[in-house]
């Protein structure tokens, strides 16, 4: 391993206070799923994926990220920051004019480590499996990893692209679904039931593995795990259950916090309650 | 009048079916994407001799564009294949967010565009197409004329970077360019030196225009007839120049008289140089079914049809 447990552990706890910091400062932006995958994007950039910092878009020889439920930007562009894609400075730009960390992520005003536009819900499996396809015809055996919602899953082109990526035996794709219950109107079983999501995922085809997405040990274990299970005809799905708002007590697993920014009083709150371990930007 | 001759008929679809092909052998990066339908769009030949560079994707044109978007980082060059409707209205979300936006290099190639589809009807006859693809910041929007010229256009997006539209069409109609022509993206073509009135027309109507031009010679009428295979980025210096010397222009095409190539011009116009315009198009209505002849006389798109908007320029031209 790059690093331990314990020290993905303290880059997570920074990587929420950046997300926290960042949405009280623009009053606005998603810090609930934010919060909630801190811990999976820690592992993902910190110690699962082969990538580099020196951002070239196409990204060849190299594992590829597709974020796909864009509006949780907060905690990509705090984690890409944190691994040295840009510096951790330009986190107080988000959501800011004439910033490139956009409310969010897009390629268009060119920040490194972005390479598609997401935020419109339900596309970002779709060009996962593309950038997938194009490294199989470079005989590029590097591996493309995607995250969604599971609110976006309402969205049909996930279930296109579902039927899709089993019949063409896309299995240098690790696709990550943040299976955290929520979304912006409630609980998804009440707003619209997504159902036994194992079995469809199975019945499409796919490779389903399940992980505690706010456990480091068991995410990364998972992820690596993923890894050993690509180039075997089945792309990959890590059903991974996750809290919204976890690791600040009065955020956890509502809703209420799926897109609404902390006051004064509940940011130093919340801040009280998570360790800075890097220092803040 | 310049004399146009042609010695066959084809679609313009296997233009593009012949363009692509072509494509694939001079760049190994060419990769071609169908939501089943192949044989409408010619892409067979493409198919036989690149089939690991071949996506069949399914009735799905949603992922077909998100796929695509993808398959350009990495370095490839996609040509997205289905109906101009399915390649348009159904995934425009898609397109404006994966691919424009992103400022990705896919090639959105529609046919069955317009009216000449026929007998289908209204379901598949998109006549929005260009102006919704016109709107989006970044896209080049091409329709061109006949097969040769579509070959030509299918060649010359391959060698452009950025995300291009280009619509094609069903029927069978006179090939009339040269064959080995070259096709510049935003270069207006002019068919015709005249002086008392600007034919501007796109697509399956350049060949009407000139038809009509030809009647329009009986009248004692000199018509300057320009090919705008290019809606976006518009020739404005080619038009702009035939205007201020015929001092009106009427503007053909097989779309929505909202939102298309008319509808550019007389922006252009209205902010630069102002002259009579009058629209050969569609008036904001959907089609319906029948053949494709019977569709261009019934929603006013006919030689004869142009010859009347050009009277009619020429009438309201300042005395």
């Amino acid at each position: 391993m790059k690093h331990t447990i314990s020290e993905l552990e303290d880059i997570a706890s920074q990587v929420r206070r950046d997300i926290l910091r960042m949405v009280h400062a623009v009053q606005s932006g998603h810090p609930g799923a934010s919060l909630g995958c801190a811990d999976f994007f820690t592992a993902l950039y910190f110690e699962v994926l082969n990538h580099n910092p020196k951002f070239d878009m196409d990204g060849k020889n190299e594992d590829l990220f597709f974020l796909s439920n864009g509006h949780i930007s907060p905690v990509w562009y705090s984690v890409l920051a944190r691994s040295g894609y840009f510096n951790v400075s330009e986190l107080s730009t988000f959501r800011k004019l004439n910033s490139r960390l956009q409310g969010h992520p897009t390629t268009h005003e060119g920040l490194p480590g972005v390479r598609i536009a997401s935020g419109s819900l339900g596309q970002g499996l779709s060009v996962a499996i593309g950038a997938a396809l194009a490294k199989k015809i470079n005989g590029d055996k590097s591996l493309v990893f995607a995250l969604l919602g599971d609110g976006e899953l309402q969205e049909g082109q996930n279930w296109e692209a579902f039927m899709f990526a089993p019949h063409n035996k896309v299995d240098n794709l690790i696709a990550s679904i943040d299976y955290n219950g929520q979304q912006i109107d409630g609980p998804t079983e009440k707003v619209l039931s997504l159902e036994n999501l194992q079995a469809k995922f199975e019945a499409f085809g796919w490779h389903v593995i399940t992980t505690n997405g706010n456990n480091m040990d068991e995410i990364v274990k998972g992820l690596e795990y993923a890894k050993s299970l690509t180039g075997k005809g089945k792309p990959i799905l890590n059903l991974m259950s996750t809290q919204m708002g976890y690791g600040v007590d009065f955020m956890v697993g509502t809703h209420k916090w799926h897109g609404s920014a902390p006051n004064d009083e509940q940011l130093a709150n919340a801040l009280g309650q998570i360790k800075e371990t890097l220092g803040d930007y | 009048m310049k004399k146009y001759t042609y010695t066959d008929k084809k679609d313009t679809r296997s233009g593009f079916g012949a363009g692509l092909h072509e494509a694939g052998k001079r760049n190994e990066n060419v990769v071609a994407l169908c939501a089943d339908l192949v044989g409408s769009l010619k892409m067979d030949a493409f198919i036989k001799d690149f089939p690991e560079r071949f996506f069949q994707i399914g009735i799905a044109e949603a992922n077909m564009m998100g796929i695509a978007a993808g398959l350009t980082i990495g370095g490839k060059i996609p040509f997205t294949g289905t109906f101009a409707n399915f390649s348009t209205g159904r995934v425009y979300d898609q397109i404006r967010q994966s691919i424009a936006y992103s400022g990705k290099n896919v090639k959105i190639c529609a046919s069955h565009a317009g009216l000449t589809l026929g007998e289908d009807g209204a379901t598949h006859q998109i006549l929005e197409d260009i102006g919704l693809m016109k709107m989006l910041p970044g896209m080049t929007v091409i329709n061109p004329c006949d097969y040769n010229q579509t070959k030509a256009a299918t060649l010359a997006i391959m060698d452009h970077e950025g995300p291009v539209y280009l619509r094609f069409g069903r029927p069978v109609i006179p090939v009339f360019t040269p064959e080995d022509q070259k096709f510049e993206i935003g270069k207006a073509w002019m068919v015709n030196e005249g002086t008392d009135v600007t034919i501007v027309a796109t697509g399956h109507m350049v060949w009407r225009a000139i038809q009509a031009g030809e009647e329009l010679e009986k009248l004692g009428i000199d018509a300057e007839i320009i090919n705008i295979h290019t809606i976006k980025p518009l020739d404005e210096e080619a038009i702009l120049k035939s205007v201020k010397k015929t001092g009106c222009i009427v503007t053909c095409e097989e779309h929505n008289k909202f939102g298309g190539l008319g509808e550019s011009i007389s922006h252009l116009l209205t902010t630069t140089y102002l002259a009579p315009q009058e629209f050969v198009a569609v008036n904001d209505s959907f089609g319906e079914s029948g053949t494709p002849d019977q569709l261009m006389t019934k929603y006013k798109l006919d030689p004869s049809d142009i010859v009347a908007a050009a009277q009619k320029a020429i009438a309201r031209k300042s005395k």
